[in-house]
């Protein structure tokens, strides 16, 4: 199969950001990522955008033309791609397909979102688009009532403790507190997460990714084109899975079987087993995302991913750095952003380039994207040489 | 918000919603709550019929709302479980009752009909099943 690389990475600073809209933010991630390529912007052929719901957060649409429009890159094809908090994956993985297919050469994928806008409790509704309209939504549900029913079954299945799932928020603050762009750069203690409150039983505060605005861009390049780049980091892998969009209609409630079918994919093109990853970006949306991960990416034997966190190998400086950046918790969330925002970290990391957030070992990167409850998974995996 | 004040939407899913019509497949026998005009496992639509579910099940599992998604902060704290139904297939739905910190896995359910929310002063009045744990 042909190659692919990554030649440019740019990400905003994640946070509330009242004086930056949509169309700000996602420009100043592109032009980020355009000047760390070192790329003449005529030399873009196409762009991927990923963003969840821009319609109800800030009432806009067809944001591939206002993407191209704002960033001076008219008139080339661009295209949205939409699938809750793993829009901006896609986003990636149809840009590396756009090249692969033999059509371009030079393509930007970027995510944004603009969450801050709206009220808590509308960003909340907004949220669950990604789940089921009809029968979880208008139920009452919310986002970290799915993820709180996932958590309880895990509980009670594996026995994974509330001590394990604060572990989870600790290591990505212990790590985000060294990110200049995270949205909350500060650690948290044990007692902080046992005395924050609870949102749903039994999910805290502190287990919960923020509301977020912020954007992040990359600049894929064929092999041939790629040449002309400096830190060129090559795709070894990527796969992409669906599930049932409803949680109840899933087979199991203790393992999210898109990422298992995504990461399988992206193992066997890369030829690579979980075992060679050296660090990975994953979809802590909730604490128990952290620990779902672990598992169902084969890092650990299922049902052994709160032990894992509590033995510390996630940690920066440990045998399997999870979120060594500080992940969706403390960098923050703008849910069409992640997606690409976690490639530019594995980027980075495989650059060698990252200082104090530095892994030690960083040959070969894993991303993990989740959208909604677990409907959607698409899993990356990138090296410094192929 | 769609679901809360679409009425032709409210309308199509009434019979679903307040008398749990679903569906089944007459060829393999995957039933269907929310109701499916495809199966999915046999991959056609000619297959499947009309099936009413009783409504009666047992908690997967549970959690406990405390902050809201807007329409229904008057409500909160307010229970939500995944319940298994006994025709075999599973379903999302609030648990009622005074003592909602009591909820267990394994609990059997009956299905209840109740007010889901209403969409302001002048707005739909949405009803549909909830379900008690069986004494």
């Amino acid at each position: 199969m042909k190659k692919v690389a990554v030649i440019g990475i740019g990400q905003t600073k994640f946070g509330e950001h009242w004086d930056k809209s949509l169309r700000d933010l996602s420009t100043e991630a592109g032009a980020l990522a355009v000047h760390d390529a070192n790329l003449n912007v005529k030399d873009i052929q196409a762009m991927y955008i990923g963003n969840m719901s821009a319609g109800r957060f800030v009432s806009q649409e067809h944001l591939s033309s206002l993407a191209a429009d704002q960033s001076g890159l008219l008139p080339i094809p661009s295209t949205r791609c939409e699938a809750a908090c793993a829009s901006s994956a896609l986003a990636f993985r149809e840009a590396y397909l756009s090249i692969l297919s033999g059509q371009y050469d030079i393509v930007v994928a970027a995510g944004a979102e603009k969450m801050t806008d709206i009220k808590g409790e509308t960003a909340a509704a907004a949220l669950m688009g990604a789940a089921d309209q009809e029968w979880e939504s208008a139920i009452g549900l919310t986002f970290v009532g799915l993820y709180a029913l996932l958590t309880r079954a895990h509980m009670q299945k594996y026995g994974t403790t509330r001590d394990q799932l604060s572990l989870v928020s600790i290591n990505n603050h212990r790590n985000g507190a060294l990110n200049e762009k995270a949205q909350f750069p500060y650690e948290i203690t044990k007692e902080q997460v046992l005395k924050s409150p609870m949102i749903a039983d039994p999910l805290r505060l502190l287990d919960c990714s923020p509301i977020t605005d912020g954007a992040s861009a990359v600049i894929l390049a064929s092999e041939e084109a790629a040449k002309r780049f400096e830190k060129p980091v090559w795709i070894a892998g990527s796969g992409q899975a669906s599930d049932a969009l409803a949680l109840h209609d899933r087979s199991s409630l203790t393992e999210l079987n898109a990422t298992k079918v995504a990461a399988k994919m992206a193992y066997e093109q890369a030829g690579l087993r979980p075992e060679n990853i050296d660090f990975a970006e994953v979809h802590d949306c909730f604490s128990i995302n952290e620990i779902l991960a672990i598992e169902d990416l084969g890092f650990c034997e299922k049902g052994s991913g709160g032990k894992f966190v509590e033995d510390d190998k996630i940690a920066r400086n440990g045998e399997k750095p999870i979120n060594p950046t500080g992940g969706l918790k403390s960098i923050g969330h703008p849910v069409g952003a992640t997606g690409v925002r976690q490639i530019a970290d594995v980027v980075r990391q495989l650059r060698g380039d990252y200082g104090k957030l530095q892994v030690n070992k960083s040959d070969i990167g894993l991303a993990l994207n989740i959208g909604g409850s677990g409907a959607t998974a698409a899993v990356h995996i990138l090296r410094r040489n192929l | 918000m769609t679901y809360k004040s679409s009425v032709p939407m409210f309308w199509r899913l009434q019979d679903s919603k307040y008398r749990l019509v679903g569906t089944r497949c007459s060829k393999c026998g995957a039933v269907f709550l929310p109701p499916r005009e495809l199966c999915h496992k046999c991959k056609t639509r000619e297959s499947v019929e009309k099936l009413v579910f009783s409504g009666r099940g047992e908690i997967v599992s549970y959690t406990i709302i405390r902050s809201a998604p807007e329409g229904f902060e008057k409500y909160i704290p307010y229970a939500v479980a995944i319940i298994k139904l006994d025709e075999g297939t599973n379903i999302s739905g609030q648990i009622v009752g005074k003592n909602i910190e009591n909820i267990n896995i394994g609990s059997r359910v009956k299905p209840v009909f109740r007010r889901m929310f209403e969409d302001g002063d002048k707005g739909l009045i949405q009803y549909g099943l909830k379900f008690e744990i069986e004494k």
